[in-house]
C-alpha cells in the first residue's frame, strides 16, 4: 500500500435512507456533535426547512435539548460519535426518570479496524454505558439494514417513551487504512 | 480574596420576592427550572406550565432551547441557579449561535452551592455569567443588583425578540423546600397534557 491515512469521506449510500427514516418518524429537531459518519445526514437535515438542526458544544446538551423538544410536542434525534457517549451519562438521568423519548444515532469508533488507540476506551464501553444509563441499545452492522433499524428504533422510542440508541458499526461507517 | 470558606453573597435581593415578581408576569409563558433552590422557588407558585428539574444538573438552559424551538410562539423562561448554569456553560454558546427569538434565561445568583453546604461558586470569585452570555451572542445580557434594575429586566425577559440572559444577585438566605411533586414522568406528562391537550398521548 502506498497511501497514508485516507482523509476522504467514503460514499455511504445508506445515509439518505437514514434521512428518509427520520422524516418518516416525523423528527423535527436534530442535535449533533459532528462525526464523519454523519456528514451526509447532517447536510440533509440542514437543507430541510421542517427540521431544526442544532450544532452542540457537547453531546449532553443534546439530551437536554431533545427533552425540551418533547415537552413542546416535537420529536428529536441526537447524532454523535461513540467518543461522545460518556458525556451523556448524567443527562440521560433526565430521559430515564422522566421517560423522555429520543432517538440516539451513534457512529462507532474503537472497534472494526480502529487505528487510533484513544478511541478504544469509549468505543468498547459505549453500549454498556448507554444501557446503564437507561437506553434501549440496538446495533446495526450491515449497510442494507441501517434505515430499517433506525426506523424501528425510532418507533420504539416514540411509542414507548424511552431513549433508544442505535449503534452504527464502524464496519459500515468506513475503514481508515492506516498502513504506510 | 482569601479562602472564601464562609462566603456571604454580594447580592441583597430576596430570591422568593424575585421569583414572585417574575412569575406574576408569566402570562402564557413556559417555565423550566434548574434543580435545587430555583425549583423550590418556582414551586411556591406551582403551575402546569412549569417543568421542574430535580436533577440532571446543567440541563436547564438546553431544555429551554429545545422547548423554545418546538414552541416558537410561546415565551420560554429558564430559571436556574449559578451553580447549575456553570455546569452547562456550553449551552450559552449553543443558544448564542442558534439565536432563538423566544428564550430567556434568568439566573438566581447567590454565589453559592446552597444545597450542598453553601460552598462558593465561581461567581463568588468574580466570574461574570452575564458577560459570558453577552460574549456568546445574547443580545440582552445584564446583571441585576437592585429592585429597580429587576423591574426593568423583567420587561426585557418577556419582551425581547432575541435571547435574553439576566443574572440576578440574590442574598444567601435559604428557604425550605416548597413543592413536593418530584416524579419526573408525572411532571413531564402534566406539562405536556396542559400544553398539547390530547396530542400529548398520540
Amino acid at each position: 500500500m502506498e497511501s497514508n491515512v485516507k482523509a476522504e469521506t467514503p460514499a455511504r449510500p445508506w445515509a439518505s435512507d437514514v434521512f428518509a427514516a427520520l422524516k418518516r418518524l416525523q423528527i423535527e429537531q436534530v442535535a449533533f456533535v459532528p462525526d464523519a459518519g454523519h456528514t451526509q445526514l447532517i447536510l440533509e437535515c440542514h437543507k430541510d426547512p421542517s427540521i431544526q438542526a442544532v450544532s452542540l458544544t457537547t453531546e449532553q446538551e443534546g439530551v437536554a435539548m431533545l427533552a425540551g423538544a418533547w415537552l413542546g410536542g416535537q420529536r428529536g434525534a441526537l447524532l454523535m460519535q461513540s467518543s461522545g457517549a460518556g458525556n451523556c451519562m448524567n443527562m440521560l438521568s433526565l430521559a430515564q426518570e422522566c421517560r423522555f423519548p429520543m432517538l440516539i444515532l451513534v457512529t462507532m469508533r474503537g472497534e472494526w479496524g480502529e487505528f487510533n488507540p484513544w478511541q478504544i476506551a469509549m468505543g468498547q464501553s459505549t453500549g454498556k454505558l448507554l444501557e446503564a444509563s437507561g437506553c434501549v441499545v440496538q446495533r446495526v452492522d450491515h449497510a442494507g439494514e441501517v434505515a430499517e433499524v433506525v426506523f424501528a428504533g425510532g418507533q420504539m422510542s416514540f411509542s414507548t417513551n424511552r431513549p433508544v440508541a442505535i449503534l452504527m458499526g464502524q464496519r459500515i461507517i468506513g475503514f481508515k487504512d492506516w498502513s504506510k | 480574596m482569601g479562602s472564601l470558606a464562609e462566603h456571604v453573597s454580594t447580592g441583597s435581593l430576596d430570591r422568593r420576592e424575585v421569583i414572585k415578581a417574575i412569575l406574576d408576569k408569566r402570562g402564557d409563558a413556559l417555565v423550566v427550572t434548574g434543580l435545587g433552590s430555583s425549583c423550590y422557588d418556582a414551586g411556591v407558585y406551582d403551575h402546569p406550565n412549569t417543568f421542574y428539574l430535580w436533577g440532571a444538573m446543567g440541563a436547564a438552559a438546553m431544555v429551554g432551547l429545545g422547548l423554545a424551538l418546538a414552541q416558537p410562539k410561546r415565551r420560554v423562561v429558564v430559571v436556574t441557579g449559578d451553580g447549575e448554569m456553570l455546569m452547562g456553560l456550553g449551552a450559552l454558546a449553543t443558544i448564542g449561535a442558534q439565536k432563538p427569538s423566544n428564550l430567556a434565561i434568568l439566573v438566581m445568583d447567590n454565589e453559592l452551592y446552597a444545597e450542598t453546604g453553601m460552598q462558593p461558586t465561581h461567581t463568588a470569585r468574580g466570574v461574570d455569567l452575564a458577560g459570558m452570555a453577552k460574549s456568546a451572542g445574547f443580545a440582552v445580557s445584564e446583571t441585576v443588583h437592585t429592585q429597580a434594575d429587576l423591574d426593568r429586566a423583567i420587561g426585557a425577559l418577556y419582551g425581547t425578540s432575541s435571547p435574553v440572559f439576566i443574572d440576578v444577585k440574590v442574598s444567601n438566605k435559604r428557604y425550605p423546600m416548597s413543592i413536593r411533586m418530584r416524579d419526573g414522568a408525572h411532571i413531564k406528562n402534566r406539562f405536556r397534557e396542559n400544553l398539547l391537550g390530547s396530542k400529548a398521548f398520540d
